[in-house]
């Protein structure tokens, strides 16, 4: 555990990757961070192509500098992997804050080893619930699965919701969501938005519940092969599996007009999940958007940073979504990257002097890549699959923390079971959640006893009291299914209605008055008056409620 | 006039229509009707006891006497205008009082009808076993009317304040429950061996053991009823609600009364669902409320607050409150007993309605037990006008918290405690509550820097996303709503 003693710079500078046009840092998390008493540092111009001036930064209470100072602050927080250039003007034992992916990048690491460097991959951050606000995997899947529908639909030459015109009316667009992770989700909602008719596949069958929670349709192929892998990813599956799948999509590909493929693995090449000959099977005028293009595309053809149209099937491969809404990406990485660093300060309510490396931290430690002039070995993973347990929410999209990952077909040779197709809705374990139920035998030991209870006193208790007992018995029963109905919100009326007509006992008050004026009448005429005051008392009040309740 | 054929005919109609008022209450828009058709039921019942009251035993009409007749229209009017007084009177807050004071009137009818008909000579059979079968009943009837009377008070002036809320814990008292209820079931046995009324007087041996007995079942329900707080009394009032039904059905036994027997058991049925209700809804058994005594066993609520949560709290102003909310797109009031205390329905109803005309969506959660009365939150903020359809029991509503802007809780602390979910050390562990912290941000207006009801610390005080708003909620609301 390392301190910094002195006053920390937190920097950011501009990205300079192709086509980049976020900011790591939005002026709002730059006020926030300088709130918690750090000094903010943005190189100038850095924010322009989010469209955030200079002057917000200014304003924010953050430093203009040149890209040199902004690469030697404490912190650096940065979108894109720096560039060895970049790297090179990192100050020793600095901390660096970015997406890294040291197996795309093997030069990378040495050179941050050498500068001892401590580097955090945002992409490495942990799935766990505590680290969803730090995710930025999620934050971006989301904006990616939104965007994605965006260009779609821009791409496609037709309506997406049904249309009804004097001329004729029109079908909605059919839109195919592979993979239902955060950015599938995302697109669900947001084809569903435009009115499209949505199906989704995934071969997680937790999947299921959020896709048809979103009101689109889950796919499924005629195999049986649970499909949750460690930290809710997908695990390879086998190879029966994927040619059923495959099938599916041919079948698929005949019917909708617009493909969204989200299967990405973070380090590794994406799955090719749709082939020349899928390509093929659909109509011209369709549209694929393949959001793995960075790492070779789920389709076959894609072209990643172009749009191409492959006989009449448009392919867009873009690479650079979340740019194309710099201002709002930028925003949520801010965000996230503000709860990562209160993370650091260990949690929100520290301010700066706090801020610190905690190698026991379990969201902090797996990300952090190199330390200390080392590379550091992955942390020991106990990470559940966040899937796994029975959810009871429908709406559970938004915290669903794993992007989608569909299976890579490189390593497809893992057992080959082909099972029967059992039961197509042989639901997760879901339903569990019912009360205990009581245990049986003990409710019939009661039960007989009651029954030979009565049977005891059917033989000695006079007729005249079993006839009353009877009526008693099943008006109990009556009023058992009566009242259970009975709303939550009108059980205050309820007790004063059940006040009012358990004062019925005024009857008997009655009965006890004679002609005389006896004791026996007496007290009976005192019953008549107390019961008299619950019949008047208890009717009059539930009138008086029963009049309040209206509608909106 | 009056034979038994249709006396028999009108009880049965009567019942039927007391049926139909119960079930009228489970919609709003039927409830109106229930009520009236129960009205119905009780005026049919009156006034054929009443011709069968004036008339003999033929059928023809035959006064028994002027003063019985002016004893008996006395007592109907002057209890129908104390009875109408006081339902025009009763403030809304005050309704768990009206309820309370209103089952002691059954249980306090039931032990007068029960020793009037110990004195009436034509209740003693010749036969000996209907004659044991006869005293038995009105033995139980009196003893649970006498239970419910006292009981019904103590709790009266507990809601009232005029008695504390805090548990009255006698040393030995499950020992001395114990020792008076064997006593009461005990002494019966003299009781039904004592000379009848006709052969020893009014005041022979089986009338004193009588009212020995009374008096020891009065004392059971007082004894009860103290040992249970405050926070519990949705419960209590509930299973009075059901004593007060079961006294009333065991008065139809000694009378042979059969519509007096349905109508005590719907009410008995009733007063035991809302039991069952609130209990499930503090995730405790009837047998722990009743003899438990909150937190008692084990640890007490002064142990609790130990392990107090960590952090800080954070205040917001009034300003600052209504700028959140002029921001939010959909807002949730989470109202406990600390509104009706502070009479702040009115308010609340106004601030909802401003919120509304910014286009902010306003609901209202309403867990089971909030409040002093099973649906108590519900005829309040009916009361101050808000709109039932706008108003949400806890199981619809819990899954939409995530999806909120802000929170206002206003008095209510227990309900809202995310412990109940996730500390088993705490006492309310597993209590079903409101998952408030589960919103952006979360408000809670408090009157003071305490505890709830239940003595417990309240981890959601220092929750991240909490903010505390102190003062009178009335003034708060009242401001508030100002500042829209």
């Amino acid at each position: 555990m390392s301190t910094w003693r002195c006053l920390i710079r937190i920097a950011a500078p501009k990205e300079t990757h192709e086509g980049e046009r976020r900011i790591a840092l939005s002026p709002e998390g730059a006020k926030k961070l300088r709130d918690k008493g750090f000094e903010i540092w943005i190189e100038r111009g850095a924010g322009e192509a989010a469209h955030y001036a200079d002057a917000l930064y200014e304003e924010a209470g953050a430093k203009l500098v040149s890209r040199e100072e902004a690469f030697g602050a404490e912190v650096v927080l940065k979108v894109r992997p720096p560039s060895e250039a970049e790297a090179r003007l990192l100050a020793e034992r600095a901390l660096l804050v970015s997406h890294l992916y040291p197996d795309r990048n093997p030069t990378l690491v040495p050179i941050l080893v050498e500068r001892r460097v401590t580097s955090l991959a945002l992409e490495r951050v942990p799935r766990v619930t505590r680290a969803q606000k730090m995710d930025v995997l999620s934050s971006m899947g989301n904006l990616l699965g939104y965007r994605a529908v965006i260009e779609a639909s821009t791409a496609f030459q037709g309506f997406f919701g049904a249309q009804v015109t004097a001329a004729g009316s029109s079908r909605p667009a059919r839109v195919l969501v592979i993979g239902a992770g955060v950015a599938g989700l995302a697109a669900i909602g947001a084809a569903r938005g435009l009115g499209a008719e949505v199906r989704a596949f995934d071969t997680r069958a937790a999947a299921r519940e959020q896709v048809e929670s979103l009101g689109a349709s889950f796919l499924e192929v005629d195999l049986k092969e649970a499909g949750e892998g460690q930290g809710g990813y997908a695990k390879v599956m086998s190879k029966e599996f994927i040619e059923a799948e495959m099938k599916l999509f041919r079948e698929q590909a005949a019917e909708v007009d617009v493909i969204i493929t989200t299967a990405l693995v973070p380090g590794t090449k994406a799955p090719v999940l749709v082939p020349k000959d899928v390509v093929a099977c659909l109509k011209p005028g369709s549209v694929i958007v393949d959001l793995a293009a960075e790492q070779g595309g789920n389709c076959e053809l894609t072209q990643p940073g172009k749009a191409i149209v492959h006989e009449g099937v448009t392919i867009l491969g873009y690479t650079d979504l979340p740019s194309r809404m710099a201002g709002t990406s930028s925003r949520l990485f801010s965000m996230n990257l503000v709860h990562l660093v209160n993370e650091l300060c260990g949690g929100p309510q520290n301010d700066a002097t706090r801020f610190s490396i905690d190698l026991d931290n379990d969201v902090v430690r797996p990300a952090l890549v190199t330390h200390e002039g080392a590379e550091l070995p992955p942390a020991p993973k106990k990470e559940p699959s966040p899937q796994a347990p029975a959810k009871t929410e429908t709406q559970a999209e938004a915290q669903k923390p794993a992007t989608k990952s569909e299976p890579p077909r490189a390593d497809a040779s893992t057992t080959g079971r082909s099972r029967p197709p059992p039961p197509l809705d042989a639901k997760p374990a879901q339903q569990n959640v019912t009360a205990p139920p009581t245990t049986p035998w003990t409710t019939t030991l009661v039960g007989t006893l009651i029954v030979a209870g009565l049977f005891v006193l059917g033989r000695f208790a006079p007729a005249d009291f079993l006839q009353h007992f009877t009526v008693f018995i099943l008006a109990c029963f009556v009023g058992w299914q009566v009242i259970w109905s009975v709303t939550p919100a009108l059980h205050t009326p309820l007790m004063s209605v059940t006040n009012a007509i358990s004062g019925i006992i005024v009857i008997g008050g009655m009965l006890q008055i004679s002609g005389a004026l006896d004791l026996a009448s007496g007290l009976g005429a005192a019953a008549v008056l107390f019961a008299a005051i619950n019949v008047a008392g208890g009717f009059f009040v539930t009138q008086r409620m029963l009049r309040m309740f209206r509608r909106q | 006039m009056a034979s038994q054929g249709i006396i028999t005919v009108a009880y049965l109609v009567a019942g039927v229509l007391f049926i139909r008022s119960l079930g009228g209450l489970s919609k709003q828009e039927t409830a109106g009707g229930g009520n009236l058709s129960g009205m119905l039921g009780m005026g049919l019942a009156v006034i054929v006891t009443l011709v069968r009251w004036l008339s003999d035993d033929s059928g023809a009409l035959a006064v028994p006497g002027a003063s019985g007749l002016g004893l008996l229209g006395g007592a109907i009017v002057v209890g129908a205008t104390v009875g109408s007084v006081l339902a025009q009177r009763v403030e809304m807050t005050g309704m768990p009082e009206l309820v309370a004071i209103l089952h002691s009137f059954v249980g306090l009818a039931a032990v007068l009808v029960g020793v009037s008909s110990y004195l009436s000579p034509h209740a003693h059979s010749t036969d000996d076993a209907e004659r044991i079968v006869h005293l038995v009943e009105l033995w139980v009837g009196v003893a649970v009317g006498a239970i419910t009377f006292t009981g019904s008070v103590i709790a009266w002036g507990k809601l009232r304040g005029s008695i504390s809320g805090r548990p009255l814990l006698l040393p030995a008292r499950h020992a001395l429950n114990a020792v008076v209820a064997l006593s009461i079931v005990g002494l019966c046995v003299p009781f039904l061996s004592a000379p009848s009324v006709a052969e020893a007087g009014s005041f022979g041996p089986g009338m004193i053991y009588l009212l020995v007995m009374t008096a020891l079942a009065a004392l059971l329900g007082v004894h009860l009823v103290m040992a249970i707080g405050g926070a519990d009394m949705p419960v209590v009032v509930s299973l009075l609600n059901s004593y007060s039904g079961w006294a009333a059905a065991s008065a139809g036994f000694v009378l042979s009364n059969d519509l007096l027997i349905v109508t005590g058991a719907l009410v008995g049925a009733s007063g035991t669902i809302l039991s069952i209700i609130m209990c499930r809804a503090m995730n405790r058994s009837i047998w722990n409320v009743v003899f438990g005594g909150f937190g008692t066993e084990g640890g007490t609520p002064a142990t609790a607050t130990a392990g107090a949560p960590a952090g800080e709290v954070l205040e917001l102003s009034v300003a600052e409150v209504a700028a959140k909310l002029k921001e939010a797109r959909s807002v949730i009031i989470v109202p406990g007993y600390g509104m009706a205390v502070a009479r702040a329905q009115g308010a609340v109803n106004d601030l909802a309605k401003k919120l509304k005309k910014l286009n902010v969506e306003v609901r209202f959660a309403i867990h089971p037990v909030a409040g002093r009365l099973p649906g108590h939150m519900n005829v309040l903020l009916a009361e101050a006008g808000v709109p039932y359809d706008t108003v949400h029991e806890m199981d619809e509503i819990n899954k939409d918290f995530p999806r909120t802007d802000v929170v206002l809780v206003i008095g209510a602390n227990d309900i809202v405690n995310p412990g109940a979910l996730d500390d088993k050390t705490s006492p309310i562990y597993g209590m079903p509550v409101l998952e408030v912290w589960k919103a952006r941000l979360v408000v809670v207006l408090k009157r003071g820097k305490g505890a709830g009801y239940a003595g417990i610390e309240n981890p959601l005080f220092f929750h991240e996303e909490t903010r505390m708003l102190y003062g009178d909620a009335k003034k708060s609301m009242d401001a508030l709503a100002a500042a829209m």
